[in-house]
């Protein structure tokens, strides 16, 4: 057997390594061990190294939003009460936890809920209810948002208390023990991982960038829920050296002559993602930028490291070091624009977007213009008003181009 | 009942008009410093000699704060916002921003930017996790920083007994708020809903000594009132804030008397005491760490919902009235939960929607007519 010809590539190979991340839950439930539900950035380390299946309810709000479940799901919660001003992933998962059913997509149910809000305190009110609705008990790591540029003592000493707390909480819940050399060596894979994440993402700064900026969306999700396995360290490893032959070949992943490059600020808007994508790709536009690559990487090289890592999540950063992250990253990828997501469900990411685009425009000299959407309630999203902003950007990077021609 | 009308109009005017008593304080050569929602430590402003100052949005339209935030944040924090950049907080020698809530995370910077260095942000993190030693201990340190910055903003040394006396202060204020509360509920024809809550907030825009004892004189008269048979209804209030004039007179023409509340701009900042401690900072965290009924700090098993059937049970209330700040994520999400239980408990609930750019009150009116019409 010729072993070049049977290897798949790396995108099938993490879609294949989600559906067992998820799969190994519904196993380990049907089993009758204990499964979690767990926030996006909880420090993975912890369930890792323990054994601890969990699955992701933010995974599954986009997840049932780009598979068109979105408005239904999120228009059942708002008749539980839910206001639909609140986050659309939260109102998708109340409608599941009081349906007990979904038919985009299904997760086991939680015998515990992991709670952490470096991405957002709406995270700890979710939480709250979920554990009221099903029952069980909540687990929270608090990690209290940043006022500098840096994480300091008093946060990493206060993380760490919660981190050996949950671990001892979890050992009662659950009845599997911590093992210390598992998670070092957890913390090891880890690392493999978020490096072999940077590398693939790195080579988005290559002319043209090896791949579409979209798939970055798609290939978050392990990212997400299995930086901690070997599968998932060798995946990402793959998916750099296939970015690193394609930048070699001068190829790309991305269809069409990549005319523009741009940075796009904020969550995807899963159930429009085709249109948002399609309206791009259609003019020669790539997504080259994005606050997932380079922050969605978790180094570190000690266990209060770790702790500082888990605040330094998109969000949880003071405003100075977010604005530093995407000027960064749009000039180290050289973009031509950038577009700003207005997004609905997301006060903290949009409290500050309007002043973040006004800086990062002072910073890096591109355009940009902005958008309302959400990121899985499609009724917030017009595509005229997509396309008529994605149009103007494109006519001033068009200029920009043209004199600096001239 | 004469004098209880002038004492509570004297209440009134304070806060009808805060920035009268900025200005006050800064025409006696007292600093002062800007205090947002919620449970900033305010003791230590106190402590360093100046005059805490509290900042509750207002009645008013936003447009320069929109070029910050989007619509959908609550207008609470729009107006704040609106209130610095049209220079109506000039004076203020700095600004503490908690982070409790999302919105309240994008509003530093937006000060910063907006508003300029002039008053500066004093970001104010205190630990969710808050019953256990570390959050206690995280909340002592970050309270201890913040000591430090106010030493520097006042010009002067700020001693741990400073900081007790302090303490005392506040703990005599809150004592002299619950008694008032308990008068007030006792004697709705003397106190409206709308006299009620500006005697409360007054309390944000005042060196609280002194309205300790404005609060004092009031309920020292009340007390000596016989109680009046009281036709109307009597309802416990919940929420954000529960000032909107509008609202309060719609209330009181409707002959609803506010019986007791778990607002967090009321009896948020006293039902509950900062306990003596040796180390008196510690005595604040621990207060945190005991605080119920408020949808920003951490609630596992929702307490906020037992604690608000039990005081309607207490108050012998006829309902339940959710005052929601629109945009407020936190009480959103508290509100389906909390329903639940309050229906559990065979407790009538009403929410009204209110945003403090509302300019018609309408459809709370017609709300409340009919919560009127169905508990009668």
């Amino acid at each position: 057997m010729n072993e070049t010809i049977e290897k798949k590539p790396a995108k099938i190979v993490l879609r294949e390594l989600q559906d067992k991340i998820a799969q190994d839950a519904w196993d380990a439930k049907q089993r009758g061990e204990k499964v979690g539900w767990c926030a996006s950035n909880f420090p993975q380390e912890i369930t890792t190294a323990m054994g601890i299946p969990v699955v992701y309810p933010e995974n599954m709000g986009a997840a049932v939003g780009a598979k068109g479940g979105g408005q239904r799901m999120c228009e059942y919660a708002e008749g539980m009460g839910y206001s639909n001003d609140l986050c659309s992933y939260s109102r998708i998962n109340f409608a599941y936890a009081d349906l007990k059913h979904c038919e985009e997509l299904e997760i086991p149910f939680p015998d515990f809920l992991l709670c952490c809000n470096n991405i957002c305190n709406c995270m700890i009110k979710w939480y709250e209810n979920l554990a009221l609705e099903l029952d069980v008990p909540l687990l929270l790591i608090d990690i209290p948002h940043l006022d500098a540029m840096t994480c300091d003592a008093d946060r990493v000493k206060y993380i760490r208390a919660q981190f050996d707390d949950c671990i001892a909480q979890l050992e009662v819940i659950t009845g599997k023990k911590m093992d210390l050399s598992k998670l070092k060596e957890v913390m090891e894979v880890s690392q493999r991982s978020s490096k072999a994440w940077l590398r693939a993402v790195g080579y988005m700064s290559a002319e043209p960038s090896p791949f579409s900026g979209f798939d970055i969306f798609n290939n978050m999700a392990v990212a997400c829920v299995g930086r901690g396995t070997i599968e998932a360290a060798e995946a990402f490893e793959q998916l750099a050296d296939e970015y690193e032959a394609l930048v070699k070949e001068g190829g790309s992943t991305f269809k069409g002559e990549e005319k523009y490059r741009i940075l796009f600020e904020g969550i995807a808007c899963w159930s429009n993602l085709k249109f948002t994508y399609k309206t791009l790709q259609s003019r020669g536009i790539n997504l080259t930028a994005s606050v997932y690559g380079p922050a969605f990487s978790f180094l570190y090289g000690s266990l209060d490291e770790l702790m500082a890592a888990y605040a330094y999540v998109p969000n949880s950063n003071c405003f100075e070091r977010e604005l530093q992250l995407r000027v960064d990253d749009a000039i180290k990828n050289r973009v031509d624009g950038a577009i700003f997501h207005m997004n609905r469900s997301c006060k903290h990411w949009s409290g500050n977007l309007y002043e973040m685009e006004r800086q990062f425009r002072e910073k890096t000299g591109v355009p940009t213009v902005a958008f309302d959407g959400d990121q899985a309630d499609p009724r917030c999203f017009s595509e005229a008003q997509y396309e008529t902003r994605v149009d103007a950007l494109m006519e001033i990077m068009e200029e920009n181009k043209k004199e600096a021609k001239a | 009942m004469s004098g209880v009308k002038e004492l509570l109009a004297a209440l009134r005017a304070v806060s009808a008009d805060p920035r009268a008593q900025l200005d006050e304080a800064l025409s006696q050569g007292r600093k002062a410093v800007g205090v947002l929602p919620y449970f900033c430590p305010e003791e230590l402003v106190y402590a360093a000699g100046m005059l805490p100052f509290g900042i509750w949005g207002a009645e008013m339209q936003a447009n320069e704060s929109k070029r910050y935030f989007p619509a959908f944040i609550c207008s609470l924090l729009h107006t704040a916002l609106e209130l610095g950049l049209r220079g109506a907080l000039n004076g203020l020698s700095a600004i503490m921003v908690p982070i409790c809530c999302d919105s309240l995370k994008g509003f530093g910077a937006n000060w910063k930017y907006g508003v300029g260095e002039d008053i500066p942000v004093i970001d104010v993190a205190y630990a969710e996790n808050r019953r256990i030693a570390a959050g206690e201990e995280f909340t002592r340190a970050k309270f201890r920083g913040i000591l430090a910055r106010l030493e520097q903003i006042a010009g002067r040394d700020v001693s741990d007994t400073d900081v007790a006396a302090a303490i005392a202060v506040y703990n005599e204020n809150r004592a002299a708020l619950r008694a008032f509360s308990a008068a007030a509920a006792k004697h709705p024809e003397a106190v409206s809903p709308f006299d009620r809550c500006a005697a409360i907030k007054a309390g944000y825009f005042m060196d609280r000594a002194v309205h300790t004892k404005k609060l004092q004189e009031i309920t020292a008269v009340l007390q000596t009132m016989p109680e009046k048979l009281w036709k109307g209804l009597r309802v416990v209030t919940t929420g954000i804030i529960a000032d909107s004039p509008a609202l309060l007179e719609i209330l009181a023409e409707n002959g609803i008397a506010v019986a007791d509340d778990q607002i967090a701009q009321e009896s948020g900042f006293f039902r509950t005491d900062t306990p003596v401690t040796d180390d008196p900072i510690i005595g604040m965290a621990k207060r945190l760490g005991v605080i119920e009924g408020c949808s920003v700090l951490y609630d596992p098993g929702k307490q906020r919902g037992h604690e608000l059937v039990q005081l309607a049970k207490n108050a012998k209330a006829d309902g339940i009235l959710w005052v929601m700040t629109k945009f407020c994520d936190p009480e959103e999400y508290d509100y389906v939960p909390v329903k639940r239980m309050a229906d559990a408990a065979g407790i009538p609930l009403l929410a009204v929607e209110v945003d403090q750019q509302m300019v018609n009150y309408e459809q709370a009116r017609s709300a409340v007519e009919a919560f009127t019409e169905m508990l009668k």
